[in-house]
């Protein structure tokens, strides 16, 4: 796109003041939440001085660190399900016509449209009317149903990044395996995945992030079986302010940090490869 | 003798199961997630609607349709408002969003140097990767009466707010989740703007005002529509602002559903009626888009 030569500096303009006080207002709440965390006072909104109490209170809190390792367990297993699912799916839907295409198409990214709530009432209904009678007991709401239902929006993720990923790729690598002797599978797992993987990662830690975030569809499922970190903030939260909540906002904050950057240099990777 | 083939006498081995490999790969690359979402998310949906149609349905209950109860309810004057509220959350966050969002979306795709543009866009977007709930949590800190807003107007002399548990305190809460999304839409319209254009209107003696509102504002507004949609849809269904931010007044649709399932309500058959109502109506907003809108923009 040709730009002026004149537009190689910040230059000063009513957007650009929009634009500063709006990064400002997304920072805000991050910002106050790790300022407080290290206030003394617990309710007052004043600065009464330094101290890390907080951090101590929250890294001694069994409760919130159950909660925690409950959340950890439901994401590793719901990413990994949908990992595996999302992937073979979205090899198989840019492979394949077949009739009823569009269908399973628009089934699979149904729910990264339709709303939590409507997700979460329909695994309720579903677990309470099908799944646990017929099982004789075998299901019961707890962590392994929350994983089954994290799996359908993570599996949806997964695919969307990867078959992106799908469409750019060189159709013709595959078939140069085969031509060259590998088996089907030898050149899914040894020339299609290894092309798929940078997508694959990324597709799984957004999937990650959203099953971490998830307080809704948890709360549907969880019965008395789990707790899950969202649903122990929430039961914390609205009942007041809590300052321990402040600490553990900045760990979570500098965790899904964390995830955001390895995602980027992922991403930066896979393009600089791909350029060379 | 299939195992170890030697490369020599690939030909032989592999044409045999072709006819069956050709059945079976398709079953197993796309079987696993069509069971998995038939039985997770096409059965669940089904179900809901059944129960929608069966009044005063508890868990337990023998299933047995017999009318549209459930669906006459929502029409009563006090649930009519709650959807009234929902639709009202919604479109305000949505013309919220546009407004604050539009001069950024600029600012990043056409004033923003050019190798800063994915920067800034996403350091825009990074308080997204933060907990939805957090967020709602710090805006509590910071709206409440003796919150952060309230210290620092009352500093200045300025008289204290009362905004939290209000409508106010919810669209802030909604509008600062849902900024993100419109501005990413909106950039990636922005970004394919042909700014030829905008100077051949500057050439022509358009004033800045009259090319924005000739070239630009036509040129992106499938974004506009996909990011307005995105955020309304979203907005509509979001339950974790009206819950934390509202109190007890800005009951929404998703608080209802909520209700009537884990709260105090329990009313299973009614809550599913409102759930068909929510996917319905979200449905028939995505297939406006997709008819009308630009599918680019809104495959973000």
């Amino acid at each position: 796109m040709p730009l002026p030569s004149s537009q190689l500096k910040f230059s000063i303009s009513w957007q650009a003041i929009v634009s500063v006080l709006m990064f400002g207002f997304m920072y805000l709440p991050i910002l106050v939440l790790t300022i407080y965390s290290f206030n003394q006072s617990p309710y007052s909104a004043g600065w009464t001085g330094f101290t890390l109490n907080w951090y101590w209170k929250f890294f001694s809190d069994t409760k919130i660190l159950s909660a925690l390792r409950d959340s950890l367990a439901v994401a590793i297993c719901a990413v990994g399900i949908a990992a595996i699912l999302g992937t073979l799916m979205a090899v198989g839907l840019s492979r394949y016509r077949f009739p009823g295409k569009g269908l399973y198409q628009g089934i699979s990214y149904l729910p990264l449209i339709i709303p939590d709530i409507a997700i979460a009432v329909a695994t309720l209904v579903f677990l309470a009317a099908v799944a646990i009678p017929f099982s004789g007991g075998l299901i019961q709401l707890s962590l392994g149903t929350i994983v089954a239902a994290h799996v359908v929006f993570c599996l949806a993720y997964v695919a969307l990044v990867v078959s992106t990923r799908l469409t750019n790729l060189n159709p013709h690598l595959e078939e140069a395996a085969l031509d060259l002797g590998a088996t089907p599978m030898q050149a899914f797992i040894q020339v299609l995945l290894p092309e798929l993987m940078p997508a694959i990662i990324s597709g799984c830690l957004l999937a990650f992030v959203l099953s971490m975030d998830d307080f809704l569809i948890a709360s549907f499922t969880a019965g008395g079986g789990a707790n899950t970190l969202p649903m122990e903030i929430f039961s914390r939260i609205r009942t007041g302010v809590k300052p321990d909540i402040n600490a553990l906002s900045v760990v979570l904050i500098l965790g899904s940090g964390f995830a955001f950057f390895v995602a980027e240099y992922i991403r930066y990777r896979s393009e600089q490869k791909r350029l060379k | 003798m299939s195992q170890a083939s030697p490369p020599i006498s690939r030909e032989a081995p592999r044409k045999q199961p072709a006819a069956l490999a050709r059945l079976l790969e398709p079953l197993a690359l796309l079987g696993p997630a069509g069971i998995w979402l038939a039985l997770l998310l096409v059965i669940p949906t089904l179900l809901i609607f059944q129960l929608s149609l069966v009044p005063g349905i508890r868990p337990g209950d023998v299933v047995n349709p017999s009318g549209l109860d459930n669906y006459v309810q929502i029409f009563q004057p006090l649930y009519l408002q709650v959807l009234g509220r929902s639709l009202f959350f919604a479109a305000g966050t949505t013309l919220i969003c546009l407004v604050l969002g539009f001069p950024v979306a600029y600012w990043i795709a056409l004033l923003v140097p050019k190798r800063w543009r994915n920067l800034t866009l996403i350091g825009f977007v990074l308080p997204l990767w933060t907990s939805s709930l957090l967020r709602s949590y710090a805006w509590i800190t910071i709206l409440r009466p003796t919150g952060v807003l309230n210290t620092v107007l009352t500093s200045f002399g300025l008289p204290a707010l009362d905004i939290l548990n209000r409508d106010a305190a919810v669209l802030v809460g909604m509008s600062y989740s849902l900024l993100p999304y419109m501005v990413l839409i909106l950039y990636a319209s922005l970004e394919k703007l042909d700014t030829r254009l905008l100077e051949a209107a500057a050439d022509l003696g358009a004033t800045p005002k009259q090319a924005f509102w000739q070239v630009t504002v036509p040129q992106t507004l499938p974004g506009i529509a996909a990011g307005c949609l995105l955020v309304f849809i979203t907005g509509l269904g979001d339950f974790v602002d009206p819950e934390l931010l509202g109190g007890a007044s800005s009951m929404t649709a998703a608080r209802l559903i909520y209700n009537q399932f884990l709260g105090a309500t329990q009313n299973w058959g009614f809550g599913s009626a409102l759930s068909m109502l929510l996917i319905l109506t979200v449905s028939i907003a995505i297939a406006l888009l997709l008819k009308y809108g630009d599918r680019n923009a809104s495959g973000v």
